[in-house]
């Protein structure tokens, strides 16, 4: 299958062997990755701030560098979110039907990572090696907005060597929410304090993730307290052989 | 975009939809509170179990659901003949009808309601609207002392405190701490009182229990008037509401425009997702219903708008007026279960208050509540009425910034990202700039608001190649 890479902002600026993994894995897998050169971002860090129509060029530009796309994947259940719920909303709702539509067509071959090895590739065994205790943060977006449901536990309890522990409470939000970590970040403080104190409880080497940016958080704040968890991204695990 | 400008909203000055200071200073000050954090973390705990199994017992939860938001949907879409008809119905079966358009015309209607009845003293059953209009502050003002007889809401005013959550209005209080009120404020009341429940239900029923025999005039909000028929609604627990609603001679019911159903088989919907969304319970103890005036008795209907009409006008904010005040997402908040009731300032609380507060006063007056959410979406989940909280979140956040409630440094800085964003070669060379990031570690010192990140997480270090510039040197073909 020719599979077209929306690698995301935060794993190409922050994250990049998040991107190499999903790359290596979907190769493994027998697979062609491409890669467009001109994506940049989903926008969605503007549309949830409160900037949506600033971010109409932002959807233009992502429309258009995916234009030849069969198939999108994103390691990033968030940012699929955008695409799928907010891009043609955006553009219906500044009076440009025709990206509306492209916007549309696009959003319904894009999918997180999980959902395309799951429901469009139908593999749960890929073949990985991750000898760890690993607990799974499911992120409200792959939740609530994608409606993702076992499809990473699927993909994790097929991995050898894994020992999959669950984490209390783990549909609960970790506090991020992009800017909202900024505008109140004592009360998503709280929150992520919360978060690692369960992850702690269930004496995980590693949390893992399908979302970069929780993860980051996540990570920042196992980092912060000087935890021995360690965040990893469901990709990562995934490319991992013996 | 839409943005309803024209329309009155709810007036400073009267009422609870605005705080004193902004969500994120009072939600500063509530998270380092560990007795409200642990009063509510323990309580939301319970009811989100309680409610999970009570709703997982109905097959067909998802098309009770789905009715229950077309109902909604089709009341406000012809609100203006449902509450003439409905006013019809209540005149043509004795009682009468009143409008007001704001909370100060409320208060006014319902001050010369009871002074006609010569009455220095009004029982009431628990309701938000009048809480949102201020009407015991007015009473007080006028003279007139106003009981509430609801448990939580009893403890609420003798503890000179407000509500914090529609259903459980002292969720914020321990039972010590509601003993301590008790023996602080209620007449009569043992001073050695324990903070057994059963000792502290039975203060109060004694308390009450001569109020309701004494009182002339009794006030209560409605959950539901059905226009068909002209009937009022109230659906509670104690049973204080059906005192408060069968023995005073007067009887004044204030309820926004919005509480409307056309038919009573409506109720069928709303009879099931209301408790079991609410209480957890399959049917609550007492559901009240009146039709008219009963011989001997008067009854008022205080109709009000107080901002109703103005979120109406916004199609993608006006969903939240199907809001039926159950609380099921106030108590599945992340956000909400950290801060409690009282830092929206808002006698409307949680994710539907972040939605509603900001529409009836005009988001220009709350700018900071559409922005009081992770965008979790578990408040989307659990409504009973499908109300898409996260969407309209986002679109009040869309209105507060072009009411200019943000600050120019953020609207600077995310329309330049925006237009980096828009093309690779304006991109690239900013992504790759984090590079830079390498040299300052994990904690640097950063200017606001970075420096809120750095409070509680460290910083990610950056890598020495963007992904992009990865596959463009190794991988690109």
């Amino acid at each position: 299958m020719r599979i077209t890479l929306m690698v995301t902002c935060l794993v190409d600026g922050l994250f990049p062997d998040v991107g190499r993994a999903t790359v290596r894995l979907l190769r493994r897998l027998g697979h062609d990755v491409e890669v467009p050169a001109e994506q940049t971002c989903c926008g969605q860090v503007q549309i949830n701030t409160g900037y949506g129509p600033s971010a109409l060029g932002v959807i233009r530009h992502h429309v258009a560098a995916f234009a030849g796309a069969d198939v999108v994947v994103a390691p990033s259940a968030s940012c699929v979110g955008s695409v799928r719920h907010q891009h043609a909303a955006l553009a219906r709702q500044a009076g440009d039907a025709s990206l509306a539509a492209e916007a549309g067509a696009l959003a319904a071959r894009t999918y997180e990572l999980s959902e395309l090895l799951v429901d469009v590739i139908e593999i749960t065994d890929v073949g990985a090696y991750y000898p760890r205790r690993v607990t799974w943060h499911p992120t409200c977006h792959s939740l609530r907005l994608l409606g993702v449901g076992d499809q990473p536990r699927r993909l994790l309890e097929a991995v050898e060597g894994l020992e999959l522990v669950d984490l209390p409470d783990a549909d609960h939000c970790c506090g991020f929410g992009g800017t909202f970590s900024l505008k109140n970040p004592a009360v998503s403080g709280a929150m992520l304090e919360d978060k690692l104190g369960r992850i702690a409880a269930t004496g995980a080497e590693r949390c893992a993730s399908g979302d970069a940016s929780c993860l980051m958080h996540i990570g920042g704040g196992l980092s912060r307290t000087g935890s021995t968890a360690r965040p990893v991204h469901l990709a990562e695990i995934l490319a991992s052989t013996r | 975009m839409s943005g309803a400008d024209w329309v009155p909203v709810a007036p400073p000055g009267v009422g609870h939809l605005r705080g004193a200071r902004p969500f994120p200073q009072e939600a500063a000050a509530a998270v380092t509170d560990r007795t409200l954090r642990s009063n509510l973390t323990g309580a939301t705990t319970r009811i989100r179990a309680k409610r999970d199994a009570a709703v997982s017992e109905v097959a067909d939860w998802e098309q009770l659901r789905e009715a229950g938001a077309a109902i909604k949907d089709d009341v406000l879409a012809h609100l203006d003949t449902y509450l003439l008809r409905l006013e019809e119905q209540v005149t043509a079966r004795g009682g009468t009808v009143h409008w007001a358009a704001d909370a100060a015309e409320a208060n006014r209607i319902i001050l010369e309601l009871v002074g006609a009845a010569g009455a220095g003293e009004v029982v009431k059953v628990k309701s938000m609207t009048t809480q949102e209009i201020g009407l015991n502050e007015a009473l007080a003002a006028a003279g007139v002392a106003a009981i509430e007889t609801d448990l939580a809401e009893l403890i609420v005013q003798l503890g000179d405190d407000w509500p914090s959550h529609f259903l459980v209005p002292a969720i914020h209080c321990n039972r010590t701490e509601i003993r301590d009120i008790f023996r602080r404020a209620m007449p009569g009341v043992d001073p050695e009182l324990p903070d057994e429940p059963a000792a502290l239900a039975e203060a109060s029923r004694r308390y009450l229990r001569d109020k309701f025999l004494s009182a002339e005039v009794a006030i209560s909000g409605a959950n539901f008037a059905v226009a068909e028929t002209g009937t009022l609604a109230v659906v509670e627990s104690e049973g204080n509401g059906r005192m408060c609603l069968t023995l005073p001679r007067t009887l004044v019911t204030v309820m926004g425009i919005e509480k409307l159903l056309p038919r009573w088989a409506d109720l069928e919907v709303f009879m099931q997702l209301l408790p079991r969304s609410s209480t957890a319970e399959r049917m609550n103890p007492y559901t009240s219903f009146w039709t008219g005036a009963t011989e001997g008795q008067e009854l008022h209907l205080v109709l009000l708008d107080n901002g109703r009409t103005a979120t109406l006008a916004d199609p993608a904010g006006r969903a939240a007026l199907r809001c039926i005040r159950c609380s099921a997402c106030l108590n599945v908040c992340p956000v909400y279960e950290r801060v409690g009731g009282h830092a929206y300032g808002s006698v409307y609380p949680g994710p539907i208050g972040a939605v509603l507060s900001p529409q009836l006063t005009g988001v220009a007056a709350n700018p900071t509540l559409p922005f009081a959410s992770t965008l979790c979406g578990a408040c989307y989940e659990v409504c009973p009425v499908a109300i898409d909280i996260p969407t309209m979140l986002v679109h009040l956040r869309e209105r507060a910034v072009a009411a200019g409630s943000e600050p120019a440094a953020e609207r600077v800085a995310m329309r330049a990202m925006a237009w980096l964003m828009a093309s690779r070669r304006r991109w690239a060379p900013s992504l790759a700039a984090l590079r830079a990031g390498r040299l300052l570690g994990r904690r640097p010192p950063l200017p606001p608001p970075l420096s809120a990140w750095t409070s509680s997480r460290d910083l990610p270090r950056p890598p020495a190649r963007t992904f992009m510039q990865w596959w463009d040197e190794e991988e690109r073909r």
